[in-house]
C-alpha cells in the first residue's frame, strides 16, 4: 500500500495541493463568519420588535422588520444631537490636527536648524507614554480655564499628536529639496514653499492622518467621558455607555444605538481603508 | 538663507510643540507632582488645604488590596489577551497570505473590520451575546451539550470574556502588520529552500518566522503598550466587576481620580502605569536587541 502510495505521489501531490486549499479557504471562510457574526446579528436585532432578539430559541431573521428603536433614538433619546456632536469634532479634531502636525512634521524633515535630531528624538520618546498618565492634571487645568464641559475641552488633546507628526515627517523626507530651492529661487517665502509645493506633494499622507484622526476621535471614549457631564454635549460612545447601564433589557434599542455609533465609521474606512492600512504599515514597517 | 529657514522651521514647530507641552508633557510631569500631594475633593473646595505627603500616596497604594487586584487582573489581561491576540493574527496573516489572490482583499478587510468599530458599541453587542440566559453564547454551549456559563457575572469567566472580545476586536491590526511583512519575503528564499529539501514546517522555521521577527517585535511593544490601558471593555461590560476581576489600573485611577475625587491617589496610580510601561518597553527593547540568543 505505502509502495503504492510512493509511486503514485507524482501524480497525486496537485490533488493533495488542491485539497489543502480547499481546507485553507473553508478555515478563512468560518473565520469570517466568526468575526462578521456579531456585526451582523447587532444589524438584524436593531430591526427587531421589542424582545425578539431576547427569545429562545434565537432567532436569526426579524418576523417583522421595524425602525421603530431607531426613531426612539432620535426622538425621545435625543440621540441625533449626540451624533452632530461626534461629528463636529471629529471633524474638527482631524483639521487641528491636519495643521499643527503637518506643519511640524514638515519643519522636522526639510528645514535645518541646531537640535532638529534632539527634538525628533524626544517626540518619538513620548510615543511609549499613555495618555492617561496625564489626564488628571490636565482636567485641572482646564477647569482652572473653565474649559471643563465644552467642545474645546475636547479637543485640546488632539491639536498635535507624536504620531502625527511621526507620519508626516516620514513621508515629507522623500520631498526632493530641489523642488522646495526651486520655489525659493523664484521668491516664494518659506510658508509659500509648505503650501504650494510641500503640502500638495504630502496629500497622501495628509489623506491617512485625516482618517486616522477622524477615526480615532469618533471611537474616542476616556477623555470625551471625562470633559463632557452635560449630555446635549456627550458624543455618541459616551452617550451610549450611559444608556446601555439604563437600558440592560432593551437589546433591539441597544442594537440600534450601536449601529448608529458604529456605522459612520465603518463606512468611512471602508471608502478611505488604502490610505488608513497604509499608515498603519507606515508606522510599523519604519519603526 | 539659511537663517530664514531656522526661523521658518521655529515658526512651523511652535504651536505643535507648545500643545505637546501644554497638554501632555507638562500634565504628564505634573500627575508627578500631583502624586505627592493629598490633592483630594477638599482641595478642590478649597486649594488651601492641598498638603505635601511625600511618597505616602505610593505606601496607601502597595498597601491597597484593590491596587493589587487591579495590578494583576491587568498584568493577566496584557500577557494572555495579549499573546492571544498576536497568535491569532498570525494565524490570520498566514491564512491570508496563502489564500487565493482575489479573495485576500476581502478577508483583510473583513478580519479588519472589528478594529475600526467603536468599542463601547462593540462591547455592548457583545454584552448581549455573553447572556447568561438568552445570550448566543450560552444558547450554543447549550446545544453542543454543555452547561451554560455566566460569564460576565462569574469571576472565574469575567476577564476570559474580555480577553476573548478584545481578541476579537484587535487582532486585525496586527494581522494587517504581520501580512505585510509576509508579503515582501522575497520568493526566491522559499524557491531556495526548496531545493535544499526543506519541508514546508521546516521553511516556516527557518524562513518566515526570522523574517517576521522586525514585524513581531513592534507588534508585541504597541500590544503591551495598548493592553495595559484597558478600560473600556470593563467600564461598559462589567464595570470592573464581578468581585473586582475585571478592574483595571486605568479603571481604578478613573475612579479614584474623576470619581471619587482623590486625585493624588489616581496620579499615583497613574504614574504606576506609566512606571510599568517604561520598563516593559526597554524590556522588550533589550530582547530585541539580542537577536536569537
Amino acid at each position: 500500500m505505502r509502495r503504492l502510495i510512493l509511486r503514485h505521489l507524482p501524480q497525486l501531490q496537485p490533488c493533495v495541493r488542491c485539497l489543502r486549499r480547499l481546507v485553507l479557504h473553508g478555515i478563512l471562510f468560518v473565520g469570517g463568519a466568526v468575526v462578521l457574526a456579531p456585526l451582523i446579528w447587532m444589524c438584524v436585532a436593531s430591526v427587531m420588535p421589542e424582545g425578539e432578539a431576547s427569545q429562545l430559541p434565537p432567532r436569526w431573521w426579524p418576523s417583522r422588520p421595524t425602525v421603530e428603536h431607531y426613531a426612539v433614538l432620535f426622538s425621545s433619546l435625543h440621540l441625533g444631537r449626540n451624533f452632530l456632536n461626534s461629528l463636529f469634532l471629529a471633524a474638527a479634531a482631524t483639521v487641528l490636527s491636519l495643521c499643527f502636525n503637518s506643519l511640524a512634521g514638515y519643519a522636522l524633515a526639510k528645514l535645518p536648524f541646531v537640535g532638529r535630531d534632539r527634538v525628533f528624538a524626544f517626540l518619538l520618546a513620548l510615543l511609549v507614554v499613555p495618555g492617561q498618565v496625564g489626564m488628571l492634571p490636565l482636567f485641572l487645568l482646564l477647569r482652572s480655564f473653565g474649559w471643563v464641559d465644552t467642545y474645546w475641552g475636547v479637543l485640546v488633546p488632539s491639536l498635535a499628536s507624536v504620531f502625527g507628526i511621526f507620519l508626516v515627517h516620514q513621508y515629507a523626507q522623500s520631498i526632493p529639496d530641489a523642488l522646495l530651492d526651486a520655489a525659493r529661487v523664484d521668491g516664494a517665502s518659506e510658508l509659500r514653499v509648505f503650501w504650494s509645493v510641500a503640502l500638495p506633494l504630502c496629500r497622501p499622507i495628509l489623506v491617512t492622518l485625516g482618517v486616522f484622526t477622524f477615526l480615532g476621535t469618533w471611537n474616542d471614549f476616556l477623555w470625551p467621558l471625562i470633559v463632557l457631564s452635560d449630555s446635549s454635549k456627550q458624543t455618541l460612545p459616551v452617550a451610549l455607555a450611559s444608556l446601555a447601564a439604563e437600558h440592560v433589557q432593551d437589546t433591539e434599542l441597544m442594537m440600534a444605538s450601536a449601529v448608529l455609533t458604529m456605522l459612520p465609521a465603518v463606512l468611512l474606512f471602508l471608502v478611505a481603508q488604502r490610505a488608513y492600512v497604509a499608515g498603519i504599515l507606515s508606522g510599523a514597517l519604519k519603526f | 538663507m539659511h537663517r530664514t529657514r531656522t526661523v521658518a522651521a521655529c515658526v512651523f514647530l511652535a504651536p505643535a510643540l507648545a500643545a505637546i507641552g501644554a497638554f501632555f508633557v507638562g500634565p504628564v510631569l505634573a500627575g508627578l507632582v500631583l502624586s505627592l500631594t493629598d490633592f483630594d475633593i477638599y482641595t478642590i473646595a478649597d486649594s488651601s488645604n492641598l498638603r505635601w505627603v511625600g511618597l505616602e500616596q505610593y505606601q496607601t497604594l502597595l498597601r491597597d488590596p484593590l491596587f493589587w487586584q487591579a495590578l494583576q487582573n491587568t498584568v493577566t489581561f496584557v500577557v494572555v489577551g495579549g499573546s492571544l491576540t498576536i497568535l491569532t493574527a498570525l494565524g490570520a496573516a498566514l491564512a491570508v497570505w496563502r489564500a487565493a489572490r482575489t479573495v485576500q482583499a476581502f478577508f483583510r478587510t473583513v478580519y479588519f473590520l472589528p478594529v475600526v468599530t467603536t468599542i463601547v458599541a462593540a462591547a455592548v453587542v457583545w454584552r448581549a451575546w455573553y447572556h447568561p440566559r438568552v445570550g448566543l453564547l450560552n444558547v450554543a454551549l447549550r446545544w453542543i451539550g454543555l452547561p451554560a456559563i455566566d460569564w460576565l457575572g462569574d469571576p472565574r469567566w469575567a476577564m476570559l470574556a474580555i480577553v476573548a472580545f478584545s481578541v476579537w476586536k484587535n487582532f486585525g491590526f496586527h494581522m494587517v502588520i504581520f501580512l505585510a511583512a509576509l508579503q515582501s519575503i522575497p520568493q526566491r528564499l522559499y524557491e531556495a529552500a526548496a531545493i535544499d529539501g526543506a519541508t514546508g514546517w521546516q521553511q516556516f522555521r527557518c524562513v518566515t518566522l526570522p523574517m517576521l521577527r522586525p514585524a513581531l517585535s513592534f507588534v508585541v511593544l504597541i500590544t503591551v503598550i495598548g493592553s495595559f490601558q484597558l478600560f473600556a471593555e470593563p467600564y461598559v461590560m462589567t464595570q470592573g466587576g464581578p468581585a473586582n476581576a475585571t478592574l483595571s489600573l486605568v479603571l481604578l485611577m478613573y475612579r479614584n481620580g474623576f470619581q471619587w475625587w482623590n486625585v493624588g491617589y489616581g496620579a499615583a496610580v497613574a504614574w504606576v502605569l506609566f512606571a510599568l510601561l517604561v520598563i516593559a518597553t526597554l524590556t522588550l527593547r533589550r530582547l530585541r536587541a539580542r537577536p536569537g540568543q
